[in-house]
């Protein structure tokens, strides 16, 4: 046996949810299910520590994100910090919030890229979806400032039942606003969305159709623009690797200052969280009983396991394989090896035509 | 993409050579993409300001580092292409 503990990876990115406040209210929001209110938040010299200290660890890329990051009336400042830190500054927003003053202050204050989410095609349905009227047009408004500004845009299309018909139409709006980059993001069933799941569950006729439309517009936008797809898994065989295995690539910082390994690590209960207040980034990332506890394949059972791709997939999603099967060390259920499998096939069949429960 | 000597290189809005020690030196930074730059793009990278055109890069680098102009050359354009076409350089 080795004496010398393996060092763990340097992280790449830093998802920093700046606020979980937002005005609009998506059924399928990534953020937690019980939100951190306005008074526990980090201040900005507290998130400038914590850039300088991400930077160190190696970090290179910080996504402001939240909630709706506009929320926060230092977000100019903010972003500046993480410039200065020597971060790239990816801004991850609904757009809702944000004048042309303000986005000229972010571009000065050294942004370098713009991800603007769109819930659908058409007006009335985006804003359904957002639970929010008016949203479609800031979002459009926002856009042409940042292509003005000459700031690259993403537009993230979140798919599910209601939309997931218009991929080729949603493709075809991004390109008219001018983005470089799309993201077809299916929904991932954690925190409101799993809330929702009965709601926004697409069919496989219509999952089958979307993989095809996204191919085929590959082929016909190369070169125009870069489309990413992220897969809807309950009706994969294989489980993805989720954020790129556990404590290996990214770490999340919540408006309160508990770092995470992904968004939805609090959804696991035993789990313990370290917090930016009180202990150093790096002590974290190294040493915190989350960070520790699902990195490396040491915490695997059978089938992960003596399973040939442990190193590939990391056993899937903790959060799923804790939603679905009760035991956060299991196989991911999407995985067909799973004992648990069957059960995604069933539970995507649970669809219902009922009202979004909106997050509040 | 062909690169003309005459070209005035620089990185777009919204691609970012950094250093950082922990990820082990130079890394070229765009949207959802990391490149790690080694010694020599870094030297060729970090003189595409849209000020010099690539002719006179080729020449610096040559004196700097008394080197055959033409391997230099040779080495040049086809960096400058393949980031040309990954659009993380214009020209």
């Amino acid at each position: 046996m080795d004496a010398t503990p393996q060092r763990a990876p340097r992280p790449l990115g830093l998802l920093a949810e700046l606020t979980h406040r937002c005005p609009l209210g998506c059924p399928y929001c990534s953020n937690p299910l019980t939100l951190e209110g306005r008074a526990d938040e980090l201040d900005t010299a507290t998130w400038a520590h914590v850039f300088v200290e991400a930077a160190a660890l190696g970090v290179l890329q910080v996504h402001l994100s939240g909630g709706e990051p506009a929320a926060r009336r230092d977000l100019v400042a903010i972003t500046r910090a993480a410039h200065e830190a020597g971060l790239y500054t990816n801004l991850i927003t609904s757009a809702v919030g944000i004048t042309k003053e303000t986005f000229a202050k972010l571009s000065n204050a050294g942004l370098d890229h713009v991800q603007i989410s769109i819930q659908d095609n058409e007006p009335g349905t985006a804003d359904h979806i957002a639970g929010y009227k008016g949203a479609y047009a800031r979002k459009q408004a926002l856009a042409a400032e940042v292509t003005r500004h000459g700031i690259p845009l993403t537009v993230n299309a979140v798919m599910h039942r209601a939309n997931i018909d218009h991929v080729e139409e949603m493709v075809a709006l991004a390109l008219e606003l001018g983005a470089k980059r799309v993201e077809i993001a299916h929904v991932q069933y954690y925190g409101w969305a799993l809330k929702n799941r009965a709601q926004l569950m697409p069919t496989r006729e219509q999952v089958d159709r979307a993989v095809k439309s996204v191919e085929a517009l590959r082929a016909r936008h190369h070169g125009q623009i870069v489309i990413d797809a992220v897969v809807p898994d309950y009706y994969a065989r294989f489980p993805k690797a989720c954020v790129g295995g556990w404590g290996r690539r990214s770490l999340n910082v919540t408006p309160s200052g508990k770092v995470l390994p992904c968004h939805a690590a609090e959804s696991i209960p035993e789990l313990t969280f370290w917090n930016v207040r009180e202990h150093p980034l790096a002590d974290i990332w190294d040493n915190s009983p989350a960070f520790m506890a699902f990195r490396g394949t040491g915490w695997m059972q059978e089938p992960c396991r003596s399973c040939p791709k442990r190193e590939q997939d990391f056993g899937g999603c903790r959060c799923q394989a804790f939603a679905l099967t009760g035991d956060a060390r299991a196989a991911d259920p999407v995985c067909h090896l799973s004992p648990h499998h069957a059960l995604v096939a069933e539970l995507a069949e649970a669809r219902a035509d009922a009202a979004y429960d909106y997050r509040r | 993409m062909s690169v003309s000597p005459d070209a005035k290189p620089k990185l777009p809005r919204g691609v970012r050579l950094t250093h950082n020690e922990a990820q082990g030196g130079w890394v070229l930074l765009a949207p959802e993409r990391v490149f790690k730059a080694d010694a020599i793009a870094h030297e060729i990278i970090k003189r595409c300001t849209g000020e010099a055109t690539v002719a006179e890069i080729v020449d610096d680098l040559a004196k700097t580092f008394n080197a055959p102009r033409d391997r230099i050359e040779t080495d040049v354009t086809a960096m400058l292409s393949g980031l040309v076409d990954k659009r993380l350089m214009e020209i």
